[in-house]
């Protein structure tokens, strides 16, 4: 276990060749130094986490101290690692599923420019994200925060030279800063009142510190939830995330299932002591998933671009898993968490197979019959998508999501309706991913195909093809045998397992749900080949469509609320009113200067009148002092 | 018979005033360099004739020596000066002055 620093240590090391020396390198090369540093890296978080599980170190936890970061007053902060069952589950799903994703890219990107940089911007992905889940403390978790951020707007901007691009990126940095700001100030206040950034000692610290004091922890928790909100594009800062898709779709594939996203997640749960104490931040946890859940389904529904469904339905996935979070199922978080990497990773790596076959054609309606053509995205987008929708027993998604569902039913707080909205989202899931599965790759051939995966490509999503079935099969319900180690080994963590009701009823229940969406989405698209003229003409279907194709209107509002405000202001502060004093100050002096050189005329008349008036104003003084 | 001792002090004293203002005034406003060196040595006679009063109301020997002093001085000021203005000539081929200004700021 000795070797846990070298996780995080090998993929920053390859970001830090890459960006050197990467320009120098031929292509195979960097793609060599890319994939390797976070194949290794997984080949050490493998090593490491069987060490872990064979050894159980005391106290279920293995700390690792590199070195002393920051000695100031009462501030003591070492950079170190910090492994429990929580993090050797995100260590290694993280560091596979990015290791995956940097296979495909080889292939993806072949024909791009600027490949090491791309492979230097990955890896310092994957390697912040790791130090993120290793932290442990506070302050070096906020150092992968913010290392995810940045690398977030130089991969989404990848692509750079188009200006929609930047904009996007631009965006999803200044969104998720929102969210920070709220963190940074929640670190703040944890260091104020627990007086350490150390995450187990605030924990322990919070117990007792804030016990009687609940509104400061209240305070505290709803802090790190604005940050998770935004780093996990939840409502109300999710408008980032769709427009996240101009970068090219490994780094989508990346943010949604491996890194930046879930960092919200992993949070929560790192922090769940402290959220333990407040059932009001539960609370508000819970709701901001289950409404989360709900309006990405819908406006998942209205989406015309492919990759912007599979965002939102990030999104919502997201929301289930804050959803569980909220009601204190946080190993059933971490579940959802890992099937979701597998299943939402498969559909980004099949759905950028279908956009570069296409000719970056992102439209699904300009898209159909793709089933015969490209047989491996077909399968796999397939597969992803059954996952996603969880189809009952066969795939993945079925069990995280079943576990999360029957969570919120024995919900101390709100069950009824929270159960109902993660019904209705998991309905809305099978229709909208059905609707762009039948729409793409069923129905009628549109465009010519043009490029086909190569080997990398397919190893990558037939991997994740399998995970995304089988990966499930670890946390059964109780109903079905209650084989979980998963959840137990979780449990080791996170404690306080959230039993949930063990009823076969709500297993069926939510079979029902999901099969009912697939069916609707089948009904829908396929059977009636969309809704009938006399309804999707109708003004009021238009007005619909519109206000979920553009997200409920969140961008309108907020570039009303927010944007457009601050640029006028910044428009008539252009002069800039604060710097009216420095360049005051500047002319005053510019103009003695101007009126004491007028004086050097250089001509001795004026020189020898001002010698004279000089002596005159002294004799007079000297009189008049007498 | 007049001597000096009869005209009173005050007298005289203007008229070394004004003697130095009439000494100030001709280098304020000429521009010939030669007329304001002459102007010069107005302003230093004026104030030589004020220590010769000075010592003749105290009979102290004191102010007559300091107009000795005056007198070295400014035959040393108008070598000088006068070489000055020559050398000015050859360079710039004028006496003016104000056309002598190559060190306005």
């Amino acid at each position: 276990m000795q070797w846990l620093w070298l996780v995080a240590a090998l993929p920053l090391a390859g970001a830090l060749a890459l960006g050197v020396v990467g320009g120098l390198m031929p292509r195979r090369a960097a793609a060599a130094i890319g994939c390797a540093s976070v194949g290794l890296s997984w080949l050490v978080s493998i090593f490491v986490a069987v060490a872990f599980i064979r050894t159980h170190p005391a106290g279920g936890a293995f700390q690792q101290t590199l070195f002393r970061w920051l000695d100031a007053g009462a501030l003591h902060v070492r950079m170190g690692f910090y492994l429990d069952s929580l993090s050797v589950v995100m260590m290694c799903v993280v560091a596979f599923v990015a290791f995956l994703i940097h296979l495909y890219s080889v292939g993806f990107m072949a024909r791009d420019a600027d490949y090491s940089l791309f492979f230097c911007y990955m890896n310092l992905f994957v390697g912040s994200m790791l130090v993120l889940v290793l932290a442990d403390n506070l302050l070096s978790l906020y150092l992968g925060w913010e290392g995810v951020g940045l690398c977030s707007y130089l991969l989404i901007g990848f692509w750079y030279r188009d200006r929609a691009n930047g904009v996007a990126a631009q965006k999803a940095f200044i969104v998720t800063r929102v969210g920070d700001a709220s963190l940074a100030v929640g670190l703040f206040l944890i260091f104020w009142h627990v007086g350490s950034l150390d995450i187990q000692q605030a924990a322990r610290a919070a117990a007792w510190g804030f016990g009687r004091d609940h509104a400061l922890a209240t305070i505290a928790a709803l802090l790190l939830v604005g940050g998770a909100v935004g780093k996990s594009a939840q409502l109300p800062l999710q408008t980032w995330l769709p427009d996240a898709m101009a970068g090219p779709t490994p780094v989508s594939a990346l943010i949604h299932a491996a890194t930046m996203v879930t960092a919200g997640v992993y949070l929560i749960a790192r922090t769940h002591a402290l959220f333990a104490l407040s059932p009001a931040a539960m609370l508000v946890v819970a709701i901001i998933g289950a409404a989360t859940a709900c309006y990405a389904g819908f406006s998942a529904l209205a989406q015309r671009d492919i990759k912007r469904v599979l965002a939102y339905s990030t999104i919502s996935q997201i929301g289930f898993m804050f959803l569980a979070l909220g009601v204190g199922a946080w190993a059933a978080a971490l579940f959802h968490f890992v099937t979701h990497a597998f299943f939402k990773a498969l559909l980004f790596l099949s759905a950028g197979i279908v956009v570069q076959a296409l000719d970056e054609e992102r439209d699904i309606y300009r898209m159909g019959g793709l089933w015969r053509r490209l047989p491996w995205a077909s399968w796999s987008f397939l597969i992803g998508a059954c996952s996603l929708a969880a189809l009952p027993l066969v795939t993945a998604g079925f069990y995280s999501k079943d576990a999360i569902l029957r969570a919120a039913y024995s919900a101390p707080q709100g069950a009824t309706a929270l159960w109902a909205a993660g019904l209705l989202a998991a309905l809305l899931t099978g229709v909208y991913i059905f609707r762009v599965f039948f729409l793409v790759f069923l129905g009628t051939p549109q465009s010519e195909v043009t490029r086909l995966p190569g080997a990398l490509m397919k190893t990558a999503v037939a991997v994740l093809s399998l995970l995304a079935l089988v990966g499930g099969f670890v946390g059964m319900p109780r109903a079905l045998g209650g084989f979980s180690p998963l959840v137990h080994f979780l449990g080791q963590a996170l404690g306080g397992l959230a039993a949930g009701a063990g009823g076969a009823m709500l297993l069926v229940i939510s079979s029902v749900v999901s099969l009912a969406g697939i069916s609707l989405g089948y009904l829908f698209f396929m059977r009636l080949a969309g809704l009938s003229p006399a309804v999707s003409r109708s003004a009021a279907f238009r007005v619909l469509d519109r206000f979920l194709l553009f997200g409920w209107g969140f961008d309108w509002l907020y570039d009303h609320a927010f944007v457009r405000p601050y640029t006028a202001i910044a428009k008539v502060n252009r002069g800039d009113f604060v710097d009216a004093f420095y360049l005051g100050a500047a002319w005053l002096a510019g103009m003695a200067n101007r009126a004491l050189s007028a004086t050097e005329s250089g001509r001795v008349r004026n020189y020898a009148t001002a010698l004279l008036l000089g002596a005159v104003v002294m004799v007079v003084i000297l009189i008049w002092l007498k | 018979m007049t001597s000096i001792a009869n005209v009173p002090t005050t007298a005289i004293l203007v008229v070394a005033l004004v003697l130095l203002m009439l000494g100030a005034l001709g280098v304020m406003i000429r521009r010939d360099l030669l007329y304001v060196l002459m102007s010069l040595e107005i302003m230093f006679n004026g104030a030589g004739l004020a220590f010769v009063v000075g010592a003749a109301k105290w009979q102290q020997a004191d102010g007559q020596v300091m107009v000795l002093l005056i007198l070295v001085a400014a035959a040393a000021e108008v070598g000088v000066g006068l070489s000055l203005v020559l050398r000015l000539y050859h360079r710039l081929k004028t006496v003016d002055a104000d056309k002598v200004s190559t060190l306005r700021g």
